[in-house]
């Protein structure tokens, strides 16, 4: 029972960093533009 | 914005094309935004940006230039965003290099956009539906554990964990809803949000008290995982309508944002249109649509009125000619007076009359909130006799009878009624895009389904606008090799008609070929003139002959030979005969209603197999044809594409225009189809019916779960397990049957990709311009 204690934070706690990241992912212009970031990839160019 | 109207000398000996870039040139400087760290942000939409090639290109060649301090290319949006430092470069050689590099670009007025406020809407929306779907993912799980047997302190622990998370996710997520049921009751309606919101806030309401007070059920799951599923169809609903108003944004980009104002000392300035005053000149270049309404004061030209009155035929205009904004000066330079300020002028008196033919529309209630008229009342006494009930029953232990009432609140199935409309909406709108329709609203589809009669403009809908030669009396090689020569001397549509009429081959070379605006096109061959155009004027050199009737048309003649008449007719849009014969067998009325002359009108609906047909309508007769069409009870759809059109495509029940058509138009209109074919109108209704089927398949199978389920609820069976399972299968039911929509036959043209519907519409509108 003690268990629960230490796992259902770390749970709790994974699922908030998931969320998190994608919140911050979302605000910082991620999903603007999907197709061409599918493209940009392939573009050996370092810049 | 920046603001730095340049000067620049107005001497006649500008040419066109000059004229042109310098419009253009003043068209970017005002569409800048400043940042703070005092480079200036430009957007260009750039509309043949089409693969990861392009970007490289592109930012490679813009990146080195002097003064560019950021360039990044959006190829979903087909845009380009640069930010320059205004004191070294600006953007006219930013859009110089991009058309040097293939990709002709315009720039998109960010004010215009407010495109900061809607992506924050639109994230505010994702976000909502990402912490939605961490809590009902997160109290699932503990949910399973309280379920598979979890007692005692254990569940108690881990109901006040759930409650800890779904409360602040139901306040954060649930605002949506929340919000717009809260509108909705102060106006004294009822739409489905205030059953949703109502089950949400009960349900959380009532599990924070189980959880308090160590009871053994709570709701938390169901009311997360159902504010997760309407937000799943929320969304999706935004992105539609999202990329709808993208794409007609940008095609509306392409008109004219300001005027050459001449001052008082011969100056040349360019203002944007809100600063326009009447009395001021303003110059306007072949090529170029009028900014306002006005009176000729200097110059001669033939303009094309054909979006503003849909006339077909250009008109010639000279001093004290008056002319409306919008119409196209087509061969030479006028300068005018203004008559009214813009917000006074000729398109403004059409804007007022849309919002007034608009307010008959505004009666229409949306399926999903008919149901919900229904539905809640349904539920919610329901929900009351069941707590009666069982306070009678129990002898009044009003926890459990509240309890009871609630749980069948839940179970009820807001959630697949939420569901059920948006879902094929965007379903439906996927399919339209496929087929290089636009639809700018979901109940859009939902009036075009029971349209029963569809009533057509003419020009620019029935027909392109384009004319076409039908009768050409050039026959001889020599006189077609002179005649080819004169037409591919000038732009005017009518020389553009007879040089395709002509085709390619020998061109004779003549010598001081010049446009004579209103006239026609001159030049001396062999030494000898010859002369395209008006009769009259053509009939001036050609040899004598009484018997011709000089009034109209047009002809052709070199000095002393035969005049040689050419007959302009209009082309009719591909698919148009198809499209109406599919209505009138349909069952749908088919009716033309046109502000053009009788005789043209007559040729067409001949021509089209329509009996019934009105001439030289204005737009508040166009109107009043549909308002006594609605008297009768009928629903109708109208199709058409000018300014004049406009106040009937507001009044219409359900209206298209097509993408070549005037910005207003396309603003009024329900629908907007970017590709050639009028066959878009059937396959829109095609598409139309198939959805309004399914929607009603979807209230039938909600409405089957229900009997079900309200029977189970109000014998009080009903556990959070029984919730949490009926809610998500009752959900995937009504998602599955929505996606039947996807399949089924393809319309004619379904066969292209859903990308060039973009290019395509913004394409053909730069061709019309």
């Amino acid at each position: 029972m003690t268990l629960l204690t230490v796992l259902i934070p770390i749970a709790l706690f994974l699922g908030l960093l998931g969320l998190g990241a994608f919140i911050w992912s979302l605000n910082s212009g991620q999903y603007d533009d999907l197709d061409g970031a599918a493209a940009r990839i392939l573009d050996d160019d370092e810049d | 914005m920046t603001c730095c109207g340049g000067n620049i000398a107005a001497d006649g000996a500008v040419g066109v094309s000059a004229s042109a870039d310098f419009s253009r040139a003043e068209e970017l400087l005002h569409a800048g935004r400043e940042r703070n760290d005092g480079t200036v942000e430009y957007v260009f939409s750039a509309p043949d940006i089409h693969c990861g090639a392009c970007i490289s290109s592109i930012e490679r060649a813009i990146r080195p230039m002097h003064g560019v301090a950021y360039v990044r290319v959006n190829l979903s949006l087909r845009r380009v965003t640069v930010h320059l430092d205004p004191a070294v470069t600006g953007p006219i050689e930013v859009a110089g290099a991009l058309a040097a590099l293939g990709f002709p670009a315009r720039p998109v007025d960010l004010g215009d956009l407010d495109e900061l406020e809607r992506k924050r809407r639109d994230s505010e929306l994702l976000k909502s539906l990402a912490v939605a779907g961490f809590a009902s993912a997160n109290i699932m799980l503990l949910s399973v554990s309280v379920w598979s047997g979890a007692e005692g302190a254990t569940r108690d622990l881990f109901h006040l964990i759930s409650a800890l998370i779904a409360i602040p996710a139901v306040f954060y997520a649930g605002r949506v809803f929340f919000r717009s049921a809260w509108g909705a009751l102060r106006n004294g309606r009822v739409n489905m949000d205030v059953p949703i919101s109502l089950a949400i806030s009960l349900a959380t309401g009532m599990s924070l008290f189980e959880a308090l007070t160590g009871g053994d059920k709570t709701y938390f799951e169901a009311a997360t995982m159902l504010l997760f599923f309407l937000l799943i169809g929320r969304y999706l609903d935004q992105r539609m309508r999202e990329r709808v108003r993208t794409a007609v944004v940008q095609l509306s980009r392409l008109s004219a944002k300001g005027a050459n104002v001449l001052t008082a000392d011969g100056e040349m300035r360019y203002l944007p249109l809100d600063e326009i005053e009447p009395g001021m000149r303003v110059r306007v270049f072949a090529g170029e649509r009028l900014p306002v309404d006005g009176t000729v004061r200097t110059g001669l030209s033939d303009v094309d009125r054909s979006l503003v009155t849909g006339e077909s035929m250009p008109v010639t205009a000279q001093t004290g000619t008056a002319l409306e904004a919008g119409a196209m000066n087509l061969t030479g330079v006028l300068d005018i007076e203004v008559n009214n300020a813009a917000d006074k002028s000729f398109l403004a008196e059409v804007r007022a009359m849309m919002e007034a033919a608009e307010n008959g529309r505004g009666a229409y209630v949306r399926a999903a909130d008919r149901a919900a008229r229904l539905y809640a009342p349904f539920v919610h006494s329901l929900a009351a006799i069941a707590f009666v009930a069982w306070m009678v029953i129990t002898g009044g232990d009003w926890h459990t009878s509240l309890y009871i009432a609630i749980a069948l609140l839940i179970i009820t199935c807001p959630c697949a009624l939420g569901l059920a409309v948006p879902v094929v909406h965007v379903i439906g709108a996927t399919r339209l895009f496929e087929n290089g329709i636009l639809m700018k609203d979901g109940a859009a589809l939902e009036r075009l389904a029971e349209a029963d009669e569809a009533v057509f403009d003419k020009t620019g809908t029935l027909t392109t606008g384009t004319p076409t030669v039908t009768d050409c009396a050039i026959e001889r090689p020599a006189d077609i090799s002179v005649a080819r020569a004169l037409a591919a001397s000038s732009g005017h549509p009518a020389s553009r008609a007879i040089l395709t009429h002509l085709g390619t081959g020998a061109t004779a070379r003549g010598t001081g070929i010049a446009e004579r605006p209103g006239l026609g096109v001159e030049g001396i061959f062999s030494g000898r003139r010859a002369r395209l155009g008006r009769m009259a004027w053509v009939a001036e050199i050609a040899e004598r002959s009484d018997t011709q009737d000089a009034s109209g048309g047009l002809a052709f003649a070199i000095e002393g030979g035969p005049l040689l008449t050419v007959t302009l007719g209009e082309h009719v849009r591909d698919g148009a005969t198809a499209a109406i014969s599919a209505l009138q067998n349909a069952g749908i009325g088919t009716r033309i209603v046109s502000g053009d002359a009788a005789a043209q009108v007559a040729r067409l609906a001949g021509r089209l197999g329509v009996t019934e047909w009105h001439a030289d309508q204005s737009p508040a007769d166009k109107i009043a044809r549909i308002e006594a069409l609605r008297a009768e009870g009928r629903k109708v759809l109208f199709v058409g594409d000018g300014i004049n059109d406009a106040p009937a495509l507001a009044a219409g029940h359900v209206s298209m225009a097509p993408a070549s058509g005037s910005d207003v138009g396309r603003t009024a209109a329900d629908f907007v189809f970017t590709r050639d074919s009028l066959e878009a109108v059937t396959a829109a209704r095609g598409i139309a019916l198939r959805a309004q089927s399914l929607v009603k398949q979807n209230f039938g199978l909600t409405f089957a779960y229900n009997v079900i389920a309200v029977p189970i609820a109000m014998a009080g069976l009903v556990t959070p397990l029984v919730a949490a399972i009926a809610m998500s299968a009752s959900s995937i039911v009504v998602v599955l049957n929505s996606m039947r929509l996807t399949r089924g036959d393809p319309a004619p043209a379904a066969n292209r990709p859903a990308r060039s519907a973009l290019a395509v519409g913004t394409g053909s509108m730069e061709a019309a311009e």
